[in-house]
C-alpha cells in the first residue's frame, strides 16, 4: 500500500475512490491505509505548493538558509538543541547535516531586517549555538520536486496514431 | 500541369486517405479539447537524455554517422537486449539504427517483398502496416480479430488465413490500438504456426516496456524463431522520445544488410542528435522508465474501471497506453460516436475504424494524459452517455 503515498505525494487531492481504482483495491482498504498513515505520522499534512512570486502586490516574504554550528549535548546529541531552534515559527525547515556545520535552517520573515534580527537576537544567543552563516534566498526555481515556472507542456498534436 | 494530367502512382492513389481525415481536421481546429487521441507519451523526455544531447551539440556532434548507426549505440542496444531478454544480436551484422520504427517497417517490407508476395497483417492494427506493405509491392491479407476473442491472434485464426504464397506476417505486441499482448505460452503456440509455414515474422515490439501484468517475451527468443524474425524496437515509447526518431531493427544478417542498402540511399542515417540521446537513454534512464510505467499502470486501472462503470465495456489491456472499449451498446458507429463526443463534450478519441474495419464498434482511448485530464474526460463521457 506504499503506492498510496506515491499517489498522494504527487497530488494530495486524489480521493480514496480514485486511488482505489488506480490500485484495484477496495475503497475501504484505501481509507483504512490512509487513516493508519495519518495516525502513525507517515502522512504529516496535506498542503498546497504555491508560488507567490507571481502575485506582484503580495507582501513578499524573505527567506534565508542559515548554517548553524552547535555543540551537541551529552545524552541528547543534537536533538535537544535542534528542538530549541525549530520550535520558533520563523524556522520553516530544519535539517541535521554531515559536513562543516550541523544544522541547516530555512528561516522566513517579513523583510531582511526581521530575518536578521531573528538570527542575531534569538538564534545566535541560544546556549550551545556557536556560529551562524546567513544566505538570503534570491529566487526559488524548484521546490520539493516541482518546477515553479509554468512550462508550456501541451505541444503534442491533438491526434496521432 | 492541371489536376487531370497529374499522374500519381497507382498504389499511392489507391492508398486510403484514411476515411477519418475529416474528423482529425475537426479535432485539430477545435479549442479546449481534452484529447485522448494522442499516440505518444505525455511525459517529456527524461532530462538526463536531453541534457546529454544538448552537450553533444555544444561539442559539435552534428555530422552524419555510419549508415548502420553509431557503433556505440548499436553496441549499447546489443548489451541491453542481451541483459534484458537474453537476446543476442551482433552490433556489426544483425542491427540497423533507423529513424523510428516507422522507417524500419518500411525498410523490412521493401527488403523482403517481391511484387505480389502476400503478407499477413492483423485487423485492427497500427495504421502504417497495410499501406506500406502495398507500397512495397506486397499483397496484404488482413487477419480479422474481433472483440469476441479479445482481438488476440491465435493459431486457429492464423491458420485460417495462411495459404500458399504467404511470405511474412506482421506482429505488433503490446498492440496499438488494442493494448493486447501475449504471454510466452501464447507466443509459443503462434511460433509453431510461423515455423510450420516458414514465414518471416516482422515483430514490432515498440511498446514492450509498457507491459503491465507479465514480463514481455520477444518472439525472437523462442526456439526456431530468431532466424526468421526481424525484431523492431525503438526509444519513442519507453523513453518518451517520439520526436527524436530513433528505432532499430535486429535480425538475420541477410535481411539487415538488404535493409541497410535501402536505408543508405533513402535515409542515409538516423539523426546523430537522436542517436546520442539514445545512448544516454540506455545508460541512465532505467528509473525514469519504471516511474513512467508505474504511472501508466495506475491510469490504466483507473480508466478501465471508470469505462466499465459508465457503461462502455472495456477489457483490461496487457500493455501500451491505450484502451479499446466497445461502444456497441450506444448504437452509434465509431466515427459517429467520436464526432458527437467531440462536439458535445470536447473530448477527442480515435474511432476504431482508423485501424481497420474490425475496429468498428470500438474507440481507442490513449491514457497518456494527466490524471486530471483523464478524470475530467471520464466525467464528460459519462455525461455524454446519459
Amino acid at each position: 500500500m506504499k503506492e498510496i503515498l506515491e499517489i498522494l505525494e504527487k497530488d494530495a487531492r486524489t480521493t480514496p475512490e480514485e486511488i482505489a481504482r488506480m490500485l484495484r483495491k477496495s475503497v475501504a482498504m484505501v481509507k483504512k491505509a490512509i487513516k493508519k498513515y495519518e495516525k502513525e505520522g507517515v502522512i504529516v499534512k496535506y498542503k498546497t505548493i504555491t508560488n507567490r512570486d507571481i502575485l506582484k502586490d503580495d507582501g513578499q516574504k524573505v527567506r534565508a538558509l542559515i548554517e548553524v554550528r552547535v555543540t551537541p549535548q551529552r545524552g541528547h546529541g543534537f536533538d535537544h538543541i535542534a528542538e530549541r531552534i525549530y520550535r520558533f515559527p520563523e524556522v520553516k525547515s530544519c535539517y541535521l547535516l554531515s559536513g562543516s556545520y550541523d544544522l541547516l535552517l530555512v528561516v522566513e520573515g517579513g523583510d531582511i531586517q526581521e530575518v536578521s534580527s531573528f538570527v542575531s537576537e534569538r538564534l545566535a544567543t541560544i546556549d550551545n549555538v556557536n556560529s551562524t552563516v546567513t544566505h538570503f534566498i534570491l529566487k526559488r526555481y524548484k521546490a520539493d520536486g516541482d518546477i515553479l515556472k509554468r512550462i508550456e507542456r501541451n505541444n503534442r498534436i491533438a491526434i496521432s496514431f | 500541369m492541371n489536376g487531370e494530367q497529374m499522374k500519381i502512382s497507382k498504389v499511392v492513389e489507391k492508398m486510403k486517405p484514411s476515411g477519418i481525415r475529416e474528423f482529425f481536421d475537426l479535432v485539430i481546429g477545435m479549442k479546449d479539447v481534452i484529447s485522448l487521441g494522442v499516440g505518444e507519451p505525455d511525459f517529456v523526455t527524461p532530462w538526463n537524455i536531453c541534457e546529454s544531447a544538448i552537450f553533444s551539440l555544444e561539442k559539435g556532434y552534428t555530422s552524419y554517422t555510419s549508415n548502420r548507426g553509431l557503433y556505440e549505440l548499436r553496441s549499447a542496444i546489443s548489451k541491453y537486449l542481451k541483459n534484458k531478454h537474453s537476446l543476442s544480436y551482433s552490433p556489426d551484422h544483425n542491427m540497423l539504427i533507423t529513424t523510428g520504427v516507422s522507417e524500419a517497417v518500411d525498410l523490412v517490407l521493401r527488403a523482403i517483398l517481391n511484387r505480389g508476395d502476400k503478407i499477413l497483417v492483423p485487423d485492427p492494427s497500427y495504421v502504417s502496416y497495410e499501406p506500406v506493405s502495398e507500397l512495397a509491392g506486397g499483397r496484404v491479407v488482413l487477419m480479422k480479430t474481433s472483440g469476441r476473442d479479445n482481438f488476440k491472434l491465435t493459431p486457429g485464426i492464423l491458420k485460417k488465413y495462411i495459404s500458399r504464397g504467404i511470405k511474412a506476417v506482421i506482429l505488433n505486441y503490446p498492440a496499438n490500438p488494442t493494448g493486447v499482448s501475449y504471454t510466452r505460452k501464447e507466443l509459443l503456440a503462434l511460433s509453431k504456426v510461423f515455423i510450420d509455414h516458414d514465414l518471416i515474422v516482422i515483430s514490432d515490439e515498440i511498446y514492450d516496456e509498457l507491459t503491465y501484468d507479465f514480463s514481455h517475451t520477444p518472439i525472437a527468443t523462442l526456439s526456431g524463431m530468431k532466424q526468421r524474425t526481424v525484431y523492431l524496437n525503438g526509444f519513442s515509447k519507453a523513453f518518451a522520445m517520439t520526436g527524436w526518431r530513433i528505432g532499430y531493427a535486429c535480425g538475420p544478417e541477410e535481411i539487415i544488410s538488404a535493409m541497410t542498402k535501402i536505408h543508405q540511399y533513402t535515409m542515409l542515417c538516423a539523426p546523430i542528435m537522436g542517436q546520442l540521446g539514445a545512448i544516454e537513454a540506455l545508460r541512465g534512464s532505467a528509473n525514469s522508465v519504471l516511474e513512467m510505467k508505474r504511472e501508466y499502470k495506475r491510469r490504466r486501472e483507473f480508466i478501465v474501471s471508470r469505462l466499465n462503470e459508465i457503461g462502455l465495456e472495456c477489457r483490461m489491456p496487457e500493455g501500451t497506453f491505450y484502451v479499446f472499449p466497445s461502444i456497441k451498446n450506444t448504437g452509434m458507429g465509431s466515427v459517429d460516436f467520436a464526432k458527437k463526443l467531440l462536439h458535445k463534450e470536447k473530448v477527442a478519441v480515435v474511432p476504431g475504424t482508423a485501424f481497420g474495419s474490425q475496429g468498428e464498434g470500438y474507440i481507442r482511448i490513449a491514457y497518456a494524459s494527466s490524471m486530471d485530464n483523464l478524470k475530467e474526460a471520464m466525467q464528460r463521457i459519462e455525461h455524454f452517455l446519459k
